[in-house]
């Protein structure tokens, strides 16, 4: 070891080690493994180095700001508004709003709107994210046979996705058109069934609105799934095969365990979007007929920006993000816990 | 002998061959729903206004009456709500990607303090959903003036978590060595970002823009709310507003919707290949 110069400063590291002994007595031994004095050089050298880190950390800085204001400014820091603002009645241009305190939360729920607007919001989860889930795996499962013409099948599956909702919502108003010039209406006249009024029925309309939302999201999980399926080695399957499963067995014990980190991603994807639709709602129905469709979101625009109750709104936000973090937990906790990962 | 193994193995082509056709059958009546409503879209759109209510159906209509875009055209300044939505998609997508860049960068090559905290907290603002900020986010631009305007449009979407997200694992993947190297041949901090780093992610910067571009063309909510007149209006808002004006006469509605999704279906068919496997990648959500 080279001799060091005047010493600066010390900066020892020791090592104790505990042993049971064979009369079970504890010895302990205590070494200095390692005396380090740093020299003048070493402490030239790192505040040369605490300098390049603060500069570093300067410029670092200079590269998030862009960024940084407009997270702040318009993601982070509404949080925090939204909270203020759910405390008050206020419709934005008056200058000074009255302080209702938790006021608009104790009017949210006794609203009978608002619980009908959660539970028809329920009813459009529950209604949309089962059935897409389970068309798009059966798609996926048959596109992932090497079939042939497959870029043209996924092109054509994953059309809906990426065209706008409120767009492609004017075209299925009128597929659900209630007489018989509607395309569905047309169809059921021609296999002899009745027809009926769809959107508005207020039976009818929110399964109308579920329908046209599956098709539109369908190409997106079936995209992910089938990348989950591609990315299971194909060892598993040979495996299986030799210890003679076929088909259904081979789904139900090699293909659905090991696809399950995909089945769970795309079910809190889903659930979260679902529980935000409102395109569909605005175009086709409006909350109507009779409030059977009327949405969280949907009621939300209308009390902030039709009737612009911005501190109830505020409190609505409030509500549903607080409904989608706990679904979030909640699945994290019961589903995730079972999900197999490779 | 040979003749039975001839004949099992016919019949297992045969299988096999039965099999994949019911694939595709199914398969194809699935893909006829999934394009269904285009074809009625389109269908309707080239029809004569009395052709739409004769019962029964009439797919491909008499006469082609082309004349539906003409007058849906005029009917409303669609020439403005398209030139609003390509300059808002197009800056929204270039400032996002930029602003992006950046900050993946810094956390993806320099050392700071309090990295971890702040990228913690970036990723936290993935948790809030865009409703939370509806409200707030109003207020804040009728503070500053920005009410129906292209700032209101643009300006809260040039950063994106997402992206920054996905850029910093795909700048780290880079060797420090590449970095050291090009410092040696007097390439400057920023210069490595915009000649080494930005070729190299290409990938990323597609799929990012893509998703940025496709999303701002497609977002209906927030254009709602902060634009009213069309002078701002993009075209999914100003395509809303003819329904509202021209709501019972679909063959102009149906040109019109048909003009809204166009260029979105057009432009995928170029690069789909990028977009689906973006999506596989990263499971972006539109």
């Amino acid at each position: 070891m080279q001799r060091q110069e005047a010493p600066v400063a010390f900066k020892c590291s020791w090592a104790v080690r505990a042993c049971d002994d064979e009369d079970g007595d504890i010895r302990c031994t205590l070494k200095v493994v390692h005396l380090q004095v740093p020299s003048a050089q070493t402490v030239a050298r790192k505040a040369q180095r605490r300098r390049k880190y603060l500069e570093e950390s300067l410029t670092a800085y200079l590269y998030l700001l862009p960024a940084t204001v407009i997270l702040i400014t318009f993601h982070f820091a509404p949080v925090f508004y939204a909270f203020y603002v759910s405390l008050l009645d206020w419709n934005y241009i008056s200058p000074n709003p009255t302080f209702v305190g938790l006021g608009n939360y104790a009017a949210l729920l006794k609203d009978a709107d608002f619980l009908t607007s959660l539970l028809n919001t329920v009813y459009y989860v529950v209604g949309t994210v089962p059935t897409s889930m389970a068309v798009a795996l059966f798609v996926a499962v048959l596109l992932n046979q090497k079939i042939r013409g497959l870029a043209w099948y996924r092109t054509a599956y994953f059309l809906p996705v990426i065209t706008a909702a409120n767009a492609v919502a004017i075209v299925w108003f009128w597929i659900y058109h209630p007489d018989y010039s509607g395309l569905l209406n047309g169809l059921l006249d021609k296999v002899g069934l009745p027809i009926q009024s769809w959107l508005l029925d207020p039976k009818w309309a929110m399964p109308c609105i579920i329908a046209m939302s599956i098709w539109k999201g369908l190409g997106y999980n079936v995209v992910i799934f089938l990348a989950g399926l591609q990315n299971i080695s194909a060892e598993y399957y040979e495996a299986a095969q030799i210890d003679g499963a076929r088909g259904w067995q081979i789904f139900r014990h090699i293909t659905w365990p090991l696809l399950s980190p995909t089945t769970f991603f795309v079910l809190i994807i889903s659930v979260i979007g679902s529980f935000q639709v409102f395109s569909q709602v605005y175009v086709m129905t409006r909350g109507g007929p009779l409030k059977s469709t009327l949405v969280v979101v949907y009621y939300l625009y209308k009390i902030g920006f039709e009737d612009f109750r911005m501190g109830y709104a505020s409190s609505m936000a409030y509500a549903l993000f607080v409904v989608i973090f706990i679904l979030t937990l909640l699945q994290r906790k019961y589903i995730g816990s079972r999900v197999h990962y490779q | 002998m040979r003749r039975a193994i001839t004949r099992h193995k016919a019949s297992a082509i045969a299988a096999r061959l039965l099999r994949s056709a019911g694939f595709h059958a199914l398969l194809l009546s699935g893909a006829v729903i999934m394009l269904a409503p285009f074809a009625w879209m389109i269908s309707t759109s080239l029809k004569d206004y009395g052709e739409v209510f004769t019962v029964p159906i009439r797919w491909i209509p008499s006469r082609l009456v082309w004349s539906n875009y003409v007058d849906a055209w005029n009917e409303a300044p669609f020439a403005r709500y398209f030139f609003n939505s390509a300059f808002v998609a197009s800056v929204t997508t270039i400032g996002q990607l930029t602003f992006s860049a950046l900050a993946a960068y810094a956390f993806a090559t320099m050392n700071f303090f309090g990295r971890e905290v702040i990228f913690t907290l970036f990723l936290g603002t993935m948790m809030i959903p865009d409703q939370m900020t509806l409200v707030p986010n109003y207020v804040l631009l009728f503070k500053l003036g920005w009410i129906d305007s292209y700032y209101a449009l643009i300006v809260p979407w040039l950063a994106s978590v997402f992206a920054i997200f996905l850029m910093r694992q795909f700048f780290q993947t880079v060797p420090r060595e590449l970095y050291d190297a090009a410092q040696i041949d007097g390439c400057t901090r920023f210069g490595y970002l915009w000649r080494v780093m930005v070729p190299l992610s290409r990938p990323v910067f597609i799929t990012c823009g893509l998703f940025t571009f496709i999303g701002s063309w497609n977002a209906f909510l927030w254009p709602l709310i902060v634009t009213n007149t069309d002078r701002m209006r993009t075209i999914q808002v100003g395509l809303s507003t003819f329904m509202q004006e021209h709501g019972t006469v679909p063959t102009l509605l149906m040109a019109a919707s048909t003009m809204a999704i166009m260029p979105v279906v057009i432009g995928f068919f170029f690069v789909q290949r990028q977009f689906i496997q973006g999506i596989a990648r990263t499971g972006l959500k539109s």
